[in-house]
Order: C-alpha cells, then sequence, then structure tokens
C-alpha cells in the first residue's frame, strides 16, 4: 500500500483551508452591490392571511423592495416541488408556495422577502411589517392529525392523510402472528429532531442582465438536483442559464438536501431588484425552517416460535411529514424506513403499514439515517423487549436469528436483496473490544457504589449506495440516483477529477484523490477534486445515503477505466504495438514482453501535442466522463455496544463505554472512516439521551427554538469511543465501497437505549422514551418504585 | 456613524460602525475576514471564538466598539508561515470534518492551552462547553487538543 493511495489515512487536503479561516462557505460569499434579504415568517402556526401592509416596511431606511405571495404569482413563480411520490396509492401533493399567500400553515412559513441594503436594514423594516391574520385552530401532533374535527391544512387531504403505503406479506404475516408460540409488542416513539448543521442555510442569488444568466450560490449538499429542481419546475429557467454552486458547507445531514424556498426567492429576487440579494439564516430561523427529522408513532409486533426463532415482524407506524411536503419527505418513512425493518435477522415474513401525515409544523426530511435509524431502533428495541419476555440472553437471541454468513445473496421479505454480510463476526468482535464478559463484574461493583449499569446491543444492517435508477424508479423516485464523474488528466500528467458527489465535511478532495492515485499511478498531490458547481462538473445528484463513495467513487473510478483504455490505444500508437499487447500497472503503459513503456505523463503530453495520430481512429486529449448507475444498494453492518450508568437519585444516564465494530466495505482512507463513525455515534447519542424538537402540543408553537432549549451533544457529554472495522468488500461495485456516514447513527440510538433499558430493568422498568433526559430517567425510577 | 480602532492580527484597522455592530460583524462585513463564523444567535456554537487580548471571546456577544483599541487575533492570524502547533494537531488528529466551527474551535483551544498547558481528557472536554461541533463527535478534537498541548510545550 503507498501512503497516499487506498487504505492509507492521508491527512486530508481540504484542512490547509479550513485550519486557517479560508473556506469558502456561503455566507462567506460577497459580490459587488449586493442586497440583502430577510424573511418574514408566520408567527402562527395555522392562519388565514387577511392582508399584508408594507407601507410603513417601504418607508423604512434602506429597503430596496417587499416581495410577497402575490409578485411571486404575478411573475408565475410556482411552489416548490417534491421529488418522490411512493407507489402504491394516491399521495396528496398540496402546492408549497415559496411566499406564502393567502395561508399560512407552520410557525417560520415564510410570508414576504425584505430587500434591503443591509441584513439589520432589511430587519428592521421586518418588523414594520403589518400583516393581519385571522388565526385557525392548529394540528400539531401525530395522534391529533388524524381525528375527526381536527384542522385541516389542505383541501385536497382529508384527514390530514398524505397517504397510506404498506410493504410485505401481510397474509403470510398475519398467518405466522396466529401459529406463534410468542408474540412480544411494543408501542414506541421516534421523537423529532432539528438537523442543526452548525453552518445555518444560506443563499446568494445573481442574475446578469447581459447574458441573461443567473447564478445561485447555496448551502446544498446535491446543487444539480437544486438547479434541476428550480429550473425546471420552480422559476422556469433553463440550465445552460442557471449555475448553482455549492461551495465549502458547514454540514448537512441531510437537511440540506432539500430545495428549499429561499433559493427560489433570491434568485428570482436578484432579477427583480437588479442586484445579488443575499439570504442567510439566522439560527432561530434554522429551528423554524429548515426540515426536521424521524417523529413517527409506533407499534410493533414480533412473533417468535419455543426457541426464540423470529417467525414475522408486524409494525404500524404514523409518520409525521409536516405542513407541506419537502423534497424527499415521502421517501423517508416508506421505502428507507419499511425495507430496513428485516435488519440483520432473517424474519420470513414482514408487514409494515404506514400512515403519513400533515400537521401545522415545519416540514421533515432526510436526517442522517433517514429512515433507516427509525427502522433500526424500533427493531433492536423489540429484540430486546423479546429477549427478557421470552428469558433467552439478548446476545444469544440475536445470533440465533441472524441471517448465516453462507446464505448471501439474501432476499429479504421487504424487497432488498442483501448483497453480503457476516454479522456473527462484527458481534464477535464487538463483544471483544468491549470486554463484555467483564460487564457483570461491573454493574455489581456500580451497585456497589449506587449506580445502576447497563449494557445495550445494536446489531444493525443499513442500505447505501442510493440508488439502481431502475429500482428507484420502480418505488416513485422521480429521477435516477446514479452519478457522474469527468477525469481530466493534464498535457503534463497532473489530474481534475470534478465529481457530482458533493463534500460537506466528508473529505472528498481526500479520499477521491486517493482513488485516483491509486488506480492512475499519479502522485496524490497531482490529483485536485472539484464539486459544487454545476457550471464546472458535468452532472451529479448529490451527497446523500452514504452514496458519495460507493457510488461517486464508482463514477470516478468508471472514467479512470475510460481513460486508461484511451492511454492504451495512445500507447498502442506510439509503441507501434497491438492494443491488446499494452498493459497498465503503476502509472505506467507497457507493451508486454518488451521493456518498451511510457508512463501515464508522457501518454498525457502525446495526448495534448499529437502530431501524428491516426484521426479516424484516435483523437486527441485525455479527458473522460462517467456516469455510474449502482447495480444493487450496498449494505453495511456491524454491532454497536454501550454501556451507561445511571444516578438514580438525580436520572442522570452518563455513557461509560462506547464501542463499534462496522463493516463498510472498502476503505479508502480510515482516519477519516472512523471519524465519520465517531460523529455518527454521536448523533444517534443526541437523540436517545438529548435532542428533542417540542412543539406546543396546542398552539404549534416552537418551544425548542434555540440552542438554549435543544440540547445538542456537547463534548463533556461523551466518552471516548472505540472503533473497529472489518472489511467485507461490496461484490458489485468497483471500489468494493459501502459508505460509512450513517452507520455510526442508525446504530448507536437502540444501543444507548437498549443500555438505558438494561439498567433500569431491574425495576421493572421495559420501555422508556427517548431522549432519555435526567427527569424522564427519575420519574421512570421513581414511579417503578411507587408501584 | 461612531468610529471604531483597533488591532486584528497586528495590523491597525478602523472603520465606521453603528453602535449595534458586534464585533463579528465588523471582522466580516467591514474587514471582510469571514474566517470568524456565525453558527447560532445565542452564543452558544463558539464558532465566532476570537482572542481579544489574549482571552477567547464569543464575537457575536461583543460590540464592536467595545473592542476599541485591543489587540484582536483570528483564525487568520495564527498560522506565520506554518501553521500554528493547535492548527497542525487538528489536521494531524482529523479534528474536524466540514470545517465551519474549526476557527472558534482553535482559537478557544489555544486559550485553553495557555491557561492550563497540560490539560486532562476531562478538563478540555469541559472547556469545550461552549464550542458545538456537529460533525466529529469531539472524539478527534480532544485528542488534538491534547497533542498540541504538549507540541505547545506542556
Amino acid at each position: 500500500m503507498s501512503e497516499t493511495g487506498i487504505g492509507a489515512s492521508v491527512r486530508r487536503t481540504e484542512d490547509n483551508r479550513f485550519l486557517q479561516g479560508r473556506g469558502n462557505f456561503t455566507d462567506d460569499i460577497n459580490r459587488p452591490g449586493q442586497a440583502y434579504a430577510y424573511f418574514v415568517r408566520s408567527p402562527h402556526a395555522h392562519a388565514r392571511i387577511r392582508g399584508i401592509d408594507a407601507a410603513a416596511a417601504q418607508a423604512c431606511k434602506g429597503v430596496v423592495a417587499i416581495l410577497t405571495g402575490q409578485d411571486l404569482e404575478a411573475d408565475g413563480v410556482g411552489g416548490v416541488p417534491c421529488g418522490f411520490a411512493p407507489d402504491g396509492g394516491p399521495i396528496k401533493e398540496p402546492p408549497y408556495p415559496a411566499l406564502a399567500k393567502d395561508r399560512v400553515r407552520f410557525v417560520g412559513d415564510r410570508v414576504a422577502a425584505v430587500i434591503a441594503e443591509t441584513r439589520e436594514a432589511a430587519k428592521d423594516a421586518a418588523e414594520a411589517m403589518s400583516i393581519d391574520y385571522e388565526a385557525l385552530g392548529a394540528v400539531v401532533t401525530l395522534a391529533d392529525a388524524p381525528k375527526e374535527g381536527a384542522p385541516q391544512l389542505h383541501d385536497d387531504a382529508p384527514g390530514n392523510l398524505c397517504f397510506e403505503w404498506e410493504i410485505g406479506d401481510k397474509d403470510a404475516t398475519e398467518q405466522a402472528f396466529a401459529a406463534a408460540h410468542k408474540v412480544v409488542a411494543l408501542d414506541l416513539v421516534n421523537s423529532r429532531l432539528i438537523p442543526n448543521a452548525i453552518e445555518p442555510r444560506a443563499a446568494l442569488g445573481e442574475f446578469d442582465p447581459g447574458t441573461g444568466n443567473y447564478t445561485l450560490h447555496t448551502t446544498s449538499q446535491n446543487p444539480h438536483v437544486v438547479r434541476l429542481l428550480m429550473g425546471a419546475f420552480v422559476l422556469q429557467i433553463p440550465e445552460h442559464k442557471l449555475r448553482v454552486v455549492s461551495p465549502d458547507v458547514g454540514g448537512g445531514f441531510g437537511s440540506k438536501i432539500p430545495h428549499y424556498a429561499e433559493e427560489v426567492v433570491v434568485t428570482w429576487a436578484a432579477k427583480k431588484v437588479g442586484r445579488p440579494v443575499k439570504w442567510a439564516a439566522e439560527r432561530s430561523e434554522s429551528f423554524l425552517a429548515d426540515t426536521h427529522g424521524r417523529d413517527h408513532v409506533s407499534r410493533a409486533e414480533l412473533a417468535l416460535d419455543a426457541n426464540g426463532i423470529f417467525l414475522a415482524l408486524r409494525v404500524k407506524t404514523t409518520a409525521n411529514l409536516g405542513a407541506y411536503l419537502s423534497t424527499f419527505a415521502p421517501l423517508i418513512p416508506t421505502y428507507l424506513y419499511g425495507t430496513l425493518l428485516g435488519g440483520a435477522y432473517r424474519t420470513p415474513a414482514i408487514h409494515c403499514q404506514v400512515r403519513a401525515v400533515f400537521t401545522n409544523t415545519a416540514p421533515l426530511d432526510a436526517l442522517r439515517g433517514a429512515g433507516r435509524p427509525e427502522a433500526t431502533y424500533l427493531l433492536e428495541r423489540l429484540v430486546d423487549v423479546a429477549a427478557a419476555e421470552t428469558g433467552i440472553d439478548r446476545v444469544e437471541l440475536r445470533r440465533r436469528n441472524f441471517i448465516p454468513s453462507d446464505a448471501f445473496p439474501y432476499q429479504t421479505p421487504v424487497a432488498l436483496q442483501y448483497d453480503s454480510g457476516n454479522y456473527a463476526s462484527t458481534l464477535d468482535k464487538a463483544l471483544a473490544l468491549a470486554d463484555a464478559a467483564g460487564a457483570e463484574a461491573r454493574k455489581a461493583s456500580a451497585e456497589k457504589a449506587g449506580k445502576l449499569r447497563g449494557v445495550g446491543y445494536s446489531t444493525y444492517v443499513e442500505c447505501c449506495s442510493l440508488a439502481p435508477s431502475n429500482i428507484a424508479g420502480a418505488i416513485g423516485a422521480r429521477a435516477g440516483l446514479y452519478e457522474a464523474a469527468e477525469v481530466r488528466v493534464h498535457p503534463t500528467g497532473s489530474v481534475t477529477v470534478f465529481t457530482g458527489s458533493h463534500s460537506h465535511g466528508q473529505g472528498h478532495e481526500t479520499t477521491f484523490a486517493q482513488v485516483v492515485a491509486e488506480r492512475l499511478g499519479v502522485a496524490f498531490e497531482n490529483v485536485e477534486v472539484v464539486h459544487g458547481d454545476t457550471d464546472r462538473v458535468p452532472f451529479g445528484m448529490g451527497t446523500y445515503g452514504s452514496r458519495s463513495l460507493a457510488v461517486g467513487g464508482s463514477a470516478v473510478a468508471k472514467a479512470i477505466d475510460k481513460i486508461i483504455d484511451k492511454g492504451k490505444n495512445i500507447a498502442a500508437h506510439t509503441l507501434e504495438a497491438a492494443e491488446a499487447d499494452i498493459a497498465f500497472a503503476d502509472g505506467t503503459f507497457s507493451v508486454a514482453g518488451t521493456d518498451k513503456e511510457l508512463t501515464i505523463g508522457e501518454i498525457a503530453l502525446s495526448a495534448y501535442v499529437p502530431h501524428n495520430y491516426p484521426l479516424e481512429t484516435l483523437e486527441p486529449g485525455l479527458d473522460e466522463s462517467a456516469f455510474y448507475d449502482p447495480v444493487n444498494f450496498t449494505f453495511p453492518f456491524g454491532c454497536h455496544i454501550c454501556e451507561v450508568e445511571i444516578d438514580p437519585e438525580t436520572g442522570t444516564v452518563d455513557i461509560v463505554g462506547y464501542t463499534a465494530v462496522d463493516d463498510v466495505g472498502r476503505i479508502v482512507n480510515p482516519m477519516i472512516v472512523e471519524g465519520q463513525v465517531q460523529g455518527g455515534i454521536v448523533h444517534g447519542v443526541g437523540q436517545a439521551l438529548y435532542e428533542n424538537c417540542v412543539y406546543d402540543p396546542s398552539t404549534g408553537q416552537l418551544i425548542t427554538g434555540s440552542f438554549n432549549d435543544y440540547c445538542l451533544p456537547r463534548a463533556q457529554n461523551l466518552p471516548a469511543i472505540q472503533t473497529g472495522t472489518q472489511e467485507t468488500l461490496c461484490p458489485h461495485n468497483p471500489l468494493g465501497a459501502k459508505g460509512c456516514g450513517e452507520a455510526g447513527t442508525i446504530a448507536s440510538t437502540a444501543a444507548v437505549m437498549n443500555a438505558v433499558v438494561d439498567a433500569l430493568a431491574p425495576l421493572g422498568i421495559r420501555h422508556i422514551e427517548m431522549p432519555a433526559t435526567p427527569e424522564k430517567v427519575w420519574r421512570a425510577i421513581r414511579d417503578a418504585r411507587a408501584a | 456613524m461612531p468610529a471604531v480602532s483597533m488591532t486584528v492580527n497586528g495590523k491597525t484597522v478602523s472603520g465606521d460602525v453603528e453602535a449595534r455592530t458586534l464585533l463579528v460583524q465588523f471582522l466580516r462585513e467591514n474587514l471582510r475576514m469571514t474566517g470568524t463564523r456565525v453558527g447560532c444567535d445565542t452564543a452558544q456554537c463558539g464558532a465566532c471564538c476570537v482572542l481579544i487580548d489574549g482571552d477567547s471571546v464569543k464575537s457575536c456577544s461583543v460590540l464592536a466598539l467595545q473592542a476599541e483599541g485591543a489587540e484582536i487575533t483570528t483564525i487568520e492570524g495564527l498560522a506565520d508561515g506554518e501553521l500554528h502547533p493547535m492548527q497542525d494537531a487538528f489536521r494531524e488528529h482529523h479534528a474536524l470534518q466540514c470545517g465551519f466551527c474549526t476557527p472558534g474551535m482553535v482559537i478557544s483551544a489555544i486559550d485553553l492551552v495557555t491557561r492550563n498547558p497540560d490539560p486532562s481528557e476531562d478538563q478540555i472536554r469541559e472547556w469545550l462547553e461552549g464550542n458545538l461541533c456537529r460533525c466529529t463527535g469531539y472524539h478527534n478534537i480532544v485528542k488534538a487538543i491534547q497533542a498540541a498541548a504538549q507540541a505547545m510545550g506542556g
């Protein structure tokens, strides 16, 4: 292995600029003459807009324009579209206007945009806006949404129902339950979260009247998707006249996948006011109007035989979509959720029903893991309950039901075909690393100190590499989910890679360069990775679902293969040999059985200064692009073990040990993978112990609207994390990679909560909802002792 | 508008600002030094930390006028041909991912090590209470600060 090739912990190229404050985030960009936008947002969860009086605001110092939904309508600007409608039944897709005109449906819904000379002037003027609202009743909770007489959000969605969806064989599942030796059931809530990337969203729109070209800089995980959605469906700007740039982006976690209305408004306003228009969210706006995540209520039942073998799983889930459909909202509680309910187990029959409803809350969409953490949490909690109620050890019960390592490819009853896996192996490694054998002794010693100690296990399977386009289309995605790349070898042999993947922390500029260095035999330092600019990168579907390396990296690998093929053609011509006799290795093209060879640098120079190429069969240049469409998803898996200590006097939960062993396929940069896993784990720990989005259930006011109220995990909340990896290669993509960005989050929430419940189990506590805050734990202990 | 003058990374700078202008706005918008970032509006996230006369301070909580005559060091002023040992340790230990919170983290960590040249893991975690990172899970940030403390002579 070279020091900079695949498998090396190369220090990151991008760090140099970030560490010196030279990163280039959207709000760092300024354009001559730019004006600033500030959005006037609804203070009501549900209200009719009777009138907007902008006169006082218009008279404020520095105001350039005040734009409303009527102005949008007058210019024929439509609403923000949804990109996914699940198969199998009707779905309600109410309009999602960029600025509300007649009605607002959540606190934070955009009503007007004030454009002014400075941010402060825009904000001052926004305060002078007079909007006459007629407050309507709000429906906030999942329990209330379908009730008779509940306020209705959208005229065409009676009962606030967006859609119903199901997966699996209902009859087979019912039969298995009828014949089961034992049935265990669990009602559980998957709490609502606010993503909170540390960079708030921002957007800067520009219009050049000389060329008619628009440019949007935005904090997006997928600038080409924004260009497609905004250009084709909202503003009717053809692709060649619209450039979307996502420069450095400060974390995404799913919340920067959707196409947002603010992007529409600044782009449209830039032409309207004849100046660049910039908007940067304040954190309060992020809380109110970024997409939120999770928010399910479920009933889960597991049927077992007398030996603890799982016979069937039955799940009924109500999922919150919020007030409108965000870009991928309907995908999250359906195909990214129901299909993962098989987990690591060979449960032969599974049936899952989902009801997705509208409420007067911020729209929901993907959040790190997106559906898969919800499935894993439900399943892994249910397995623990089954262990408790059958008396079978939790580890043994998992092991007994694992899909055996020789059963792959394995067709689950919920549509997926797992390509590979060895679940017992990651379990065994994690047990050893966590010293699980010593857990009982540690528990006993904690008891002496007056603490309750517990261990939690989570043996998960995730599904990445979104997505084979034929499957994506069949299940309701309105686009394929391939990826594009261009590899340009310059005349002196340095390389620029243009990838449709986007890095907002994942380190593509390093990892992708390692792939090129290894495969093309060029120096790592001579590879530059470009991403996030629709004018520079041929096309792209962006970064989400842990897809960058498996799909985006595979596209790069495919383009490299084309470069090598072209290089062979050039080498054959130059060395006067048959192309079939040209071999390529370590950056050198050679004629088999001779000492004739040319380096990739020599080939590149020749490609750009050709003097005697046979013009009909050999073009000059060494620049290839490729689109890679995965043939299947990839299926990372692993085992996480969490150990907690609870102080029964205060209810405080301390994580005292955390061990993760993950199999994410080929690891290009172990340092980066470890960092992704650590960060992912803490995101899941956040849900388990700290984070909770709370709306007032009657008024729909956001109670947790700042970092004072919404508890993000902090350094002192967390222990050091032990990680281990196993590398079972993905059998069907050129890199063997599976994906590692979400595994930590998918696994950890269940591991932590299983540990909390294990610690509390001696008191007779069977389940506790997230987050397991000191108050909630203390109350549970008090109630259990009183009972 | 009142005038303000201060030293930023060794250079004297001045400008006319509204009285309500925050130091972070002065740095980002008047001086166009965008390395100092704004991640929240409640003084929680720490992305805007700068050194004022050697102390790490959240520049979103200081008016530009309050910094009159002060010596300010921002993330842009740390490297002197080579990375500062704290910057170098962050790179070596992969203590940053998206890079947005990083300037504030690095500035805050330098203040810690100045005050406590050999901080324990617990002391580092406690100190970082005012700096939020959503990417790393803090594990590698703690390791980097420990390593930097050693490199800085702790």
